[in-house]
Order: structure tokens, then C-alpha cells, then sequence
């Protein structure tokens, strides 16, 4: 079982990564830090203003960035029929559903918590502010992969569910947000406990809602 | 070959507000062949994929032991994989069964991306892949689809290939098919 496990992981990580033909992990990352180079250019070169309001930027950045992949995430596969096949091979939509959130998280997680070190330049972040945004995109990244993955199951196979997953996605994750930006406002350790809360409460509750929505999805 | 069997009892399917077919009983032993006929949109997709346990009947009930193989109209392989490597990929998971790439006529396509095969030759790839899944209940939704002449007296021999050696072969096609002791069972007569 573990070993079937990782030969999915391993797909998955090769489909997600280098994309096959829709596209890689790099466009979500372009995307983000192409993000972080407007912002300076729209607010003007008001350095406090910019340090001040960078963190947020960047958390906002980081949230559209994860909603570039989501119709990758379950959709192709649905199409094949491979998840037909894993049924008929006894492994649950569950456990396909946190193989392909761990995927996922790897495949724009860290690449995003690097990219954050060129953005917090670019927004003239101090020391003390960077710390805060990677310490929170690490215990916000893995519920905004959860979700995700949660929101492409929801959404595959309706007509327009691409464009549906993005804005679903949006208000979900909205706590995300409010506490991981929020720990940079208040300079507070809560902010990120409360992030990291949110992102152990999505990740719990994915495998089950998505392997529902796939189940369904089968009919 | 381990042991196999495939029963169900009352089947009734449903399709949006239709009823497809209703009072659908089998029971298939070691070397049954099945093959389920009827106009399209009958009902013949539904029962494979019932009989498979991915969708739920309307009415009545599946019992089956033995492992199940499924090749319908999507080949689960990667597209942009060359096909060997989608091959593999399946084979590693199932870490069993014999390669029947070469009998399939597959040798020479090996390095060609899934996306790139025309139907037929998909058809062939999903094919092999059931082989290698070396279970006993093969359900086969339109397999000779695509297929030209002689592909079809490949995948007849080795349909009966399957049973002889004990297995079970659901075959749902509107074309006939060449094999031996062969049922047929045709939806239309339990149509409501």
C-alpha cells in the first residue's frame, strides 16, 4: 500500500511539477512574483508605505498563485478514468486526495516561500517582516493546498469549473489570510497559531469532502 | 488463476428520470463469457460500470470475488507520457501479470506519447494494461472500437485466452464477437 502510495506521489509530483503539457510549476510562480514587482510601480516608491504594506501583498500574491493550478489538480484525471482504476484497485479517493494535497503543497509551497526572498526585496521588507511572511506562508501554504485540492474536486467536471474553483476558492480562504497577513500587522505569534489552526482544520477535513465530490463526480 | 465469480440480482438502472433496464439477474463461474448487446444508450455502459461497482444500481445487487479489470472508452494513461512509460506506471502498481505489449502490437509505439495513438491503438494500450493487471473478471465496455480486422482476431484470442485459463469476460459491444461458449444477453428485452 505504502509503496503504491508513493508511485501515486511520485506521479502526481511529476504531472504537477513539470505539468506535461498544461503548463508547470513555474507559471504560479512567475505569476506571484510578477505580482510583487507591480505592486511598487502602482503605490509609488514610498518606502515606509511599501514595508508597511508588503506583507499583505504578498500574502495576497501567494493566494492567486495557488488558484492558477486548480483545474490540474483533479479534473485531467477524472477524464482518464484513472480514478476508476484506483477504485478497482482498492485504494480510497481518500487516500488519492492526501497524496495529491502533499503533492500539490510541494509543488508551490516552498517554491513560493523562495520567491517570497526576491518579493520581500522588491517591497523593501525588513528582516523582521520576512521572518514573519515565511514563518506564515510555511503554516499557510498547506491549507491553501488543501483547500485547493478541495475546491477542484467540488468543481471538476462542471462546465466553467475552473473559473468557479478560483472564485470558491477566494472567500474559503479568507481566514488564511486574515490571520497570516494579521501576524504581520500586530507583529503577534497568535496570528500565525491561528493560521497554522486553519490550515490543520482544512487539511483534515479535505481527504473526506473531496473523496465524496470524486466519488460523486464518478457516478 | 485465483477464483472468481461474478453474480447480481434484480439490477435495475436508472438514468436521470429513465429507467434503462429492470430484473437484470446473472451469475457467471470460472470460463464465462458474457457478451451484452444492444442498441446505444441501452444501458450496456451502466451495467459495466455498475457490474464494476463505480456506480451505484437503482435496484438490486452485485456480488463478485475475484480482482476487477476495467478497459472502457478512457485508456488511464498519461498523455503526454510516451507509452511505454504510461505502461509502466500501471505495471509498477500492479507489480504482476505477463507483458503483452509485444502480442498487442504495441512494440514499436513504445516511445510514442499516449496523445499521439489513434483510437484503436489506445484501445490496444488500455488492453495491455488490463493484461498485465492479471485479474480474473475483465470488463470490457466496447473493446473492439477502433479496432481493425486483425487487432479484432487478436483481442478474440485473447478474450479466450482469458477464460480458458478460468477467467471471466464481460464484453458490452453493439459489434459482434467471436468466442467460445459465449452468452449473450440483450437489454432490450428487459427494457421497461
Amino acid at each position: 500500500m505504502m509503496g503504491r502510495l508513493l508511485l501515486m506521489l511520485r506521479r502526481d509530483l511529476a504531472l504537477l511539477l513539470l505539468g506535461g503539457r498544461r503548463g508547470g510549476a513555474v507559471l504560479p510562480l512567475l505569476f506571484f512574483l510578477a505580482v510583487a514587482m507591480l505592486f511598487p510601480f502602482a503605490v509609488g516608491p514610498d518606502a515606509p508605505l511599501l514595508a508597511r504594506t508588503g506583507g499583505g501583498v504578498i500574502w495576497v500574491a501567494a493566494l492567486l498563485a495557488a488558484i492558477l493550478p486548480l483545474d490540474r489538480l483533479i479534473e485531467p484525471d477524472l477524464e482518464l478514468g484513472m480514478f476508476d482504476q484506483w477504485a478497482l484497485r482498492g485504494i480510497s479517493e481518500e487516500a488519492i486526495v492526501a497524496v495529491r494535497v502533499l503533492a500539490h503543497w510541494l509543488s508551490f509551497g516552498p517554491p513560493l516561500m523562495l520567491a517570497a526572498l526576491p518579493a520581500a526585496g522588491l517591497l523593501g521588507l525588513d528582516g523582521e517582516r520576512l521572518r514573519l511572511v515565511e514563518l506564515g506562508l510555511l503554516l499557510g501554504t498547506p491549507g491553501l493546498a488543501a483547500l485547493g485540492v478541495m475546491v477542484a474536486a467540488l468543481t471538476a467536471g462542471l462546465r466553467g469549473g475552473a473559473a468557479l474553483g478560483g472564485l470558491l476558492v477566494i472567500p474559503l480562504a479568507v481566514p488564511l489570510l486574515v490571520f497570516g497577513a494579521g501576524s504581520l500587522a500586530v507583529g503577534g505569534e497568535s496570528g500565525l497559531a491561528f493560521t497554522g489552526a486553519v490550515s490543520l482544520v482544512l487539511l483534515a477535513i479535505t481527504p473526506f469532502a473531496a473523496g465524496a465530490a470524486i466519488r460523486n463526480a464518478r457516478g | 488463476m485465483q477464483e472468481c465469480r461474478l453474480a447480481a440480482f434484480d439490477l435495475a438502472c436508472r438514468r436521470g428520470d429513465r429507467v434503462l433496464f429492470r430484473g437484470l439477474s446473472l451469475a457467471l463461474g470460472a470460463g464465462a463469457a458474457l457478451h451484452i448487446t444492444g442498441a446505444n444508450g441501452i444501458g450496456k455502459s451502466s451495467l459495466i460500470r455498475i457490474l464494476a461497482g463505480l456506480a451505484p444500481a437503482y435496484a438490486g445487487s452485485v456480488t463478485s470475488e475475484g480482482g476487477i479489470g476495467l478497459v472502457d472508452e478512457r485508456p488511464a494513461l498519461d498523455p503526454h507520457l510516451p507509452l511505454g512509460r504510461a505502461l509502466d506506471f500501471w505495471r509498477a502498481f500492479d507489480r504482476a501479470g505477463t507483458d503483452a505489449t509485444e502480442l498487442l502490437g504495441l512494440t514499436n509505439l513504445l516511445d510514442v506519447p499516449v496523445r499521439y495513438l489513434s483510437t484503436g491503438q489506445r484501445k490496444r494500450a488500455a488492453l495491455a494494461r488490463l493484461v498485465a493487471q492479471a485479474v480474473p473478471l475483465w470488463l470490457l465496455d466496447e473493446p473492439l472500437n477502433g479496432l481493425d480486422v486483425s487487432a479484432v482476431a487478436l483481442v478474440e484470442e485473447l478474450v479466450a485466452a482469458h477464460c480458458a485459463g478460468g477467467g471471466i469476460a464481460v464484453v458490452a459491444s453493439h459489434q459482434p464477437i467471436a468466442l467460445p461458449a459465449l452468452v449473450a444477453l440483450d437489454l432490450a428485452v428487459l427494457a421497461p
